[in-house]
């Protein structure tokens, strides 16, 4: 975990002091790693046996408990949301 | 939406490979989504720092942001109790233990294995998995339609590293530090709130 936002940190320091240049193939780059990352959460997620037997069972019940516990967190954060960008924009 | 299917479609095709053991899965004992991720952060981090406006808008945040957190834990606990009532074969307290894994799937699915049982280990690997995917998924999404803050709260405990770069992404830069932080609170919550809902 800390390795990971290391290398974040790495790499602010390194666009600082690449500032002064174009950096247009960064956006690509970061796309293109973001699709790679997923196809591999996928891979993971498909090669594990667990996760793939149990699907038709269980796998309704977990998503009732994920798709509520995300519905849920989204609409708090909204009303955190809507409080927060009205102070910023009578400002 | 096109940002979606290209990501959804990514992420099928990886799991299709997976499942019909098309790769070799002995692939991933090479750890490459981890080198993958630091790969990513790395570059996000120069976007970060490369760009003028960003250490600027830091400082323009709103303090009240400190209180993501808690409407994630929150937000998450009301949204498992009103889908619980459909849920007749298990507790409140069981469903309350697979929420407040907040997207961290390897932990919480470990520590309800251990009290609770396998089957509700699976339950909480799988949903806290789903939980993930849809963050990934549906980020732009919930921009437009819920605002900023809302692919961060729905990230929960992983928004500091895996669904990081897709928060950047479309949130924007200046939530960096806000992704980063809740994802930090969060995941430090995880293990003490499953076991204490585990031992109701």
């Amino acid at each position: 975990m800390f390795i990971v936002i290391a290398c974040m940190l790495a790499g602010m320091v390194t666009g600082y002091m690449l500032r002064r240049r174009k950096l247009g193939h960064v956006h690509r780059t970061i796309l293109t790693l973001i699709w790679m990352l997923l196809f591999l959460l996928g891979l993971e997620v498909g090669a594990n046996k667990t996760v793939v037997n149990q699907f038709a069972k269980l796998g309704f019940e977990a998503f009732l408990l994920a798709f509520g516990g995300t519905l849920g967190s989204v609409l708090l954060a909204w009303m955190l949301w809507l409080v927060v960008r009205k102070k910023s924009l009578s400002r | 939406m096109k940002g979606s299917l290209i990501i959804l479609s990514f992420f099928a095709t990886g799991l299709l490979l997976g499942a019909f053991r098309w790769l070799p899965p002995s692939l991933l004992d090479y750890n490459v989504s981890f080198y993958v991720l630091c790969a990513l952060m790395f570059m996000v981090g120069i976007s970060i720092g490369c760009d003028p406006d960003s250490f600027r808008q830091f400082r323009s945040l709103d303090n009240r942001l400190i209180l993501l957190p808690v409407m994630t834990i929150a937000g998450t606990w009301l949204g498992v109790i009103a889908v619980s009532v459909f849920i007749k074969n298990r507790s409140l307290a069981d469903c309350l233990a697979v929420g407040s894994g907040f997207g961290y799937y390897s932990l919480s699915s470990i520590l309800i294995t251990q009290c609770k049982g396998a089957e509700l280990g699976t339950i909480a690997l799988l949903s806290n998995i789903m939980r993930e995917v849809i963050t990934l998924l549906f980020a732009p999404w919930m921009v437009r339609y819920f605002g900023n803050l809302a692919p961060i709260s729905a990230g929960g405990a992983a928004t500091m590293d895996t669904t990081f770069p897709i928060i950047i992404k479309y949130s924007g830069k200046d939530y960096a530090i806000v992704s980063i932080y809740q994802g930090f609170i969060v995941d430090f919550s995880v293990p003490f709130l499953v076991t204490f809902f585990c031992s109701l």
